[in-house]
């Protein structure tokens, strides 16, 4: 145990320096690390409860897109029966499905049979499943049943949150944070992560608006007072300003032009009330659309509504044919920077609410770096000076050993590019506690040889070989927790999982090597006759 | 120099006697502990219990309790805490869950921000609604029943099946004595304490294995020792080692646990009851005298291989 050949030490002390090596950015000014190739500029990224910033987890609301679907099923199959000129009484939705009674005398079967080509295979022209987007069947009477199949919801789910990241991304862009992460989790979630925000509720105000900006026509032939008393004209909706006192609208459901055929919208100020404002361009078809209905309708008002929440109703004074106009609603700059954010990033295909926010203040995180650094010094030292008091010059060895132990953690996490958290410190200040424990182990079985009647070197060798059995077993349990650990957690506890596995491997490595080879050179080099420990 | 010895070299005690001692008492502790649980309960924290927790600090002077709380009760968010934490001028507020769902829990927060003003700063704001809260509970749980399995499993291929099941045994009166000391002490128990659960796992595993390598050794080499002496002398060998190891983790805990900050507080508060109290002591007074019970090395004296030596460890 205690011979090693010379390319063997070598190839020890090379490779622990080599992961070593990889921390070295981690203690080097950014300016520097900088002009290095990109493969050395791997670094440890501190966890946003270390450098402060947001968590915020979203999900894409199912049910909606479930209503959606359904709405968009009611419609086309509306529309195909007309087209066939095919008589229907009551076209319902009723829970995952759409039903429509065929008037009796109707030709039923070709009802049926036109009614199946709104169903579409799942998955494109690849799909091998045979799924459908939609189950047709018929009861007696006329009825006919078009229900969602559930593999058709995931997938539109699916979707809508590819969709939304892109326009999450674009919308986070504007806000110019550094590195803010965007991802899926699961199906039907989104996380995001924005490091460094003094306040999140700007980012949540940015991430909950679906954004859906619908130019419509405001209803000035029937009252609005009788609307909001329940009568509301079969065409209509009835709408309220998104400003206080909450003004009620009679607004037509028919959207004119629709957010989707904006190119541009920037903040601005109105030039002669000086007012923010936001300006928006069309792209061509929607500024043909709006020309035309601005032709038509000149001296009426149309609403400009957001999110079902009218921005202001202005009048039209005179066709706009340019294909581009102002939005002016009771602005604050910062809000008009947002909507124009929110227009340029485009509209969400379904709402998404925060079901987990983790916001941590930058004040608090630099907190934490300080104690987490504070803890680390004072219980290494405690261990260093415990170790030199029991081992004596073995305990040196021991010092050396769990030193280089941590300067390998720190180079694994950074050629990982892993997340340093509070919990992350913790578990590299436990792993010094056990990092010295592989060192007890075999210093122990050491002493128990020596008093067993061996020699001091073969002592020394037969400890190691007893002990190295030991160390391994009892490493592989903790290091089974630590991968549980990592499965099941998020955020900071995962950190702690991170640096536990690791050093547990580290631990091994050095125990096996590095302890091993400082143990033998010394022993070739002094020739002890008894054993210091 | 003379080096510390903080246990003498050949010591000789009787643990395996102590086992009609300990296992009452560990019993007892354990039905104790689950008694705890179930009516004295844990101090769940957002993570496993949903709702909101803001930790603020005033930007002049000492933080006025009741003065916040008069602010933030007449919101009418339901039940609402308040915390001194850490320094004075620092205070930890939980709002419980809202009903209404995900929107409602932000809303409330928007609402107590609201109130609170500009006189704090915002340190902390973390908010999990009902649904994240009840998945991570039971990944928690899932996980933790997952890890007991996986190292079941590994100690069944490495040692046998009794030393795999004593392991357990003893792992498992770690972990509730562990959660009687939470709900003892009411400690949030949140997704740190499932780390920390983990991690006491993980740690009285280790020195269970240690004494089990022994004990496993020795089995081969004394084949007439009687089965309590054979433990007494494996868990007296490895004492030295088991010592200065839970010294040396102490330390590292010690010093967290003074200097690591509130936040991993509960965290090392927890571990340094499991490490360093509960898995020293259940490594040599439950996991080696239950191999006894569970029939470990029974038969070795019909077994027709002479024994070496004279047969004294």
């Amino acid at each position: 145990m205690l011979y090693f050949t010379r390319w063997k030490a070598l190839a020890i002390v090379l490779t622990a320096l080599f992961i070593c090596l990889f921390a070295v950015p981690n203690f080097l000014p950014e300016k520097m690390v900088a002009s290095w190739p990109k493969w050395a500029q791997r670094h440890v990224v501190l966890g946003l409860d270390l450098q402060g910033g947001s968590h915020i987890l979203l999900e894409v609301d199912t049910k909606a897109v479930r209503k959606e679907m359904l709405e968009t099923l009611r419609d086309d199959m509306r529309r195909v029966l007309r087209e066939a000129r095919i008589g229907y009484t009551g076209l319902v939705v009723r829970g995952s499905s759409a039903e429509v009674r065929i008037r009796e005398g109707a030709n039923a079967d070709q009802a049926l049979e036109k009614l199946r080509t709104l169903s579409q295979p799942l998955g494109g022209i690849l799909s091998a499943t045979g799924q459908r987007s939609l189950d047709v069947t018929s009861e007696a009477g006329g009825l006919i049943r078009l229900t969602l199949s559930e593999p058709a919801i995931v997938e539109r789910v699916r979707q809508s949150v590819d969709q939304s990241i892109q326009i999450i991304e674009r919308r986070v862009n504007e806000l110019g944070t550094v590195e803010p992460l965007i991802e899926r989790e699961g199906t039907d979630r989104i996380l995001v992560q924005v490091p460094g925000l003094q306040d999140p509720t700007r980012l949540k105000q940015l991430l909950g608006k679906t954004a859906k900006l619908d130019f419509r026509m405001v209803d000035t032939g029937n009252s609005v007072e009788q609307a909001t008393q329940g009568q509301v004209p079969l065409d209509d909706d009835v709408l309220y300003s998104s400003s206080q006192p909450k003004t009620p609208y009679l607004v037509e459901k028919r959207v004119l032009v629709s957010g989707a055929d904006l190119t541009d919208a920037q903040p601005g100020f109105d030039q002669r009330t000086s007012e923010p404002i936001v300006s928006f361009r069309f792209n061509t078809s929607g500024a043909r659309k709006f020309a035309e209905v601005t032709q038509q309708n000149v001296g009426k008002p149309f609403a400009i509504v957001l999110d079902n929440e009218v921005i202001s109703a202005p009048v039209i004074r005179e066709p706009i044919l340019g294909g581009s106009g102002q939005i002016s609603g009771s602005f604050t700059v910062q809000s008009a920077n947002d909507l124009a954010i929110l227009l340029r990033a485009g509209a969400l295909p379904a709402p998404l609410t925060i079901i987990e926010e983790r916001t941590v203040g930058p004040g608090l995180g630099a907190d934490s770096i300080a104690k987490g650094k504070i803890s680390s010094y004072v219980g290494a030292a405690m261990v260093i000076i415990f170790m030199l008091a029991t081992y004596g010059l073995f305990g040196l060895f021991a010092n050396i050993a769990v030193a280089i132990n941590v300067a390998m953690i720190f180079g694994v996490l950074s050629m990982l590019d892993a997340t340093l958290t509070l919990p992350g410190i913790a578990g590299i200040v436990l792993t010094v506690g056990i990092a010295v424990d592989s060192n007890v182990l075999i210093y122990e079985r050491i002493r128990e040889e020596v008093r067993g009647g061996r020699t001091p070197i073969n002592a020394i060798d037969a400890g190691f070989s007893r002990a190295l059995a030991t160390i391994l077993d009892s490493n592989i349990t903790t290091f089974i927790a630590a991968a549980m650990l990592f499965y099941i957690g998020t955020g900071p506890v995962r950190g702690f999982a991170v640096t536990l596995g690791i050093g547990i491997i580290t631990t091994v490595f050095t125990a096996f090597t590095l302890t091993r080879l400082i143990v033998a050179s010394w022993v070739r080099w002094r020739r002890p006759q008894r054993v210091p420990i | 120099m003379r080096l510390l010895r903080i246990v003498p070299d050949e010591t000789k005690f009787d643990f395996m006697r102590f086992r009609r001692i300990s296992f009452p008492i560990s019993a007892l502790m354990s039905i104790l502990a689950i008694s705890l649980y179930f009516f004295h309960g844990l101090n769940f924290g957002i993570d496993f219990k949903g709702g909101t927790l803001i930790e603020v600090q005033t930007k002049a002077g000492d933080a006025d309790l009741a003065k916040m709380r008069a602010t933030l009760g007449s919101l009418g968010l339901g039940e609402v805490q308040l915390q001194q934490f850490g320094a004075p001028n620092d205070v930890l507020i939980r709002i419980a869950e809202q009903p209404g769902g995900d929107a409602a829990q932000q809303t409330a927060v928007a609402k107590a921000r609201g109130a609170l003003g500009d006189a704090y700063d915002y340190r902390r704001v973390e908010v999990v609604g009902p649904r994240v809260s009840g998945e991570l509970l039971s990944y928690g749980v899932i996980g933790l029943g997952l890890a007991i399995f996986c190292i079941l499993i590994y100690l069944w291929f490495r040692f046998e099946w009794q030393f795999a099941l004593g392991a357990m045994i003893a792992n498992v009166h770690d972990i509730v004595l562990t959660i009687g000391f939470m709900s003892v002490t009411q400690i949030d128990f949140d997704l740190t304490s499932i780390a920390a659960l983990l991690t006491i796992l993980g740690y009285s595993l280790n020195d269970t294995v240690v004494i089990y390598d022994r004990i496993r050794e020795m089995l081969r080499r004394y084949k007439k020792l009687p089965m309590p002496d054979l433990l007494n002398a494996s868990v007296n060998q490895t004492l030295s080692r088991s010592v200065i190891t839970h010294v040396t983790v102490s330390l590292a805990l010690l010093s967290l646990l003074l200097f690591g900050g509130e936040a991993i507080h509960s965290f090392t508060a927890t571990m340094m009851f499991g490490v360093v109290l509960v898995g020293t002591y259940t490594s040599v007074f439950i996991a080696s005298p239950i191999l006894i019970y569970l029939g470990v090395g029974t038969g070795r004296d019909s077994l027709t291989a002479p024994a070496k030596k004279d047969d004294k460890p």
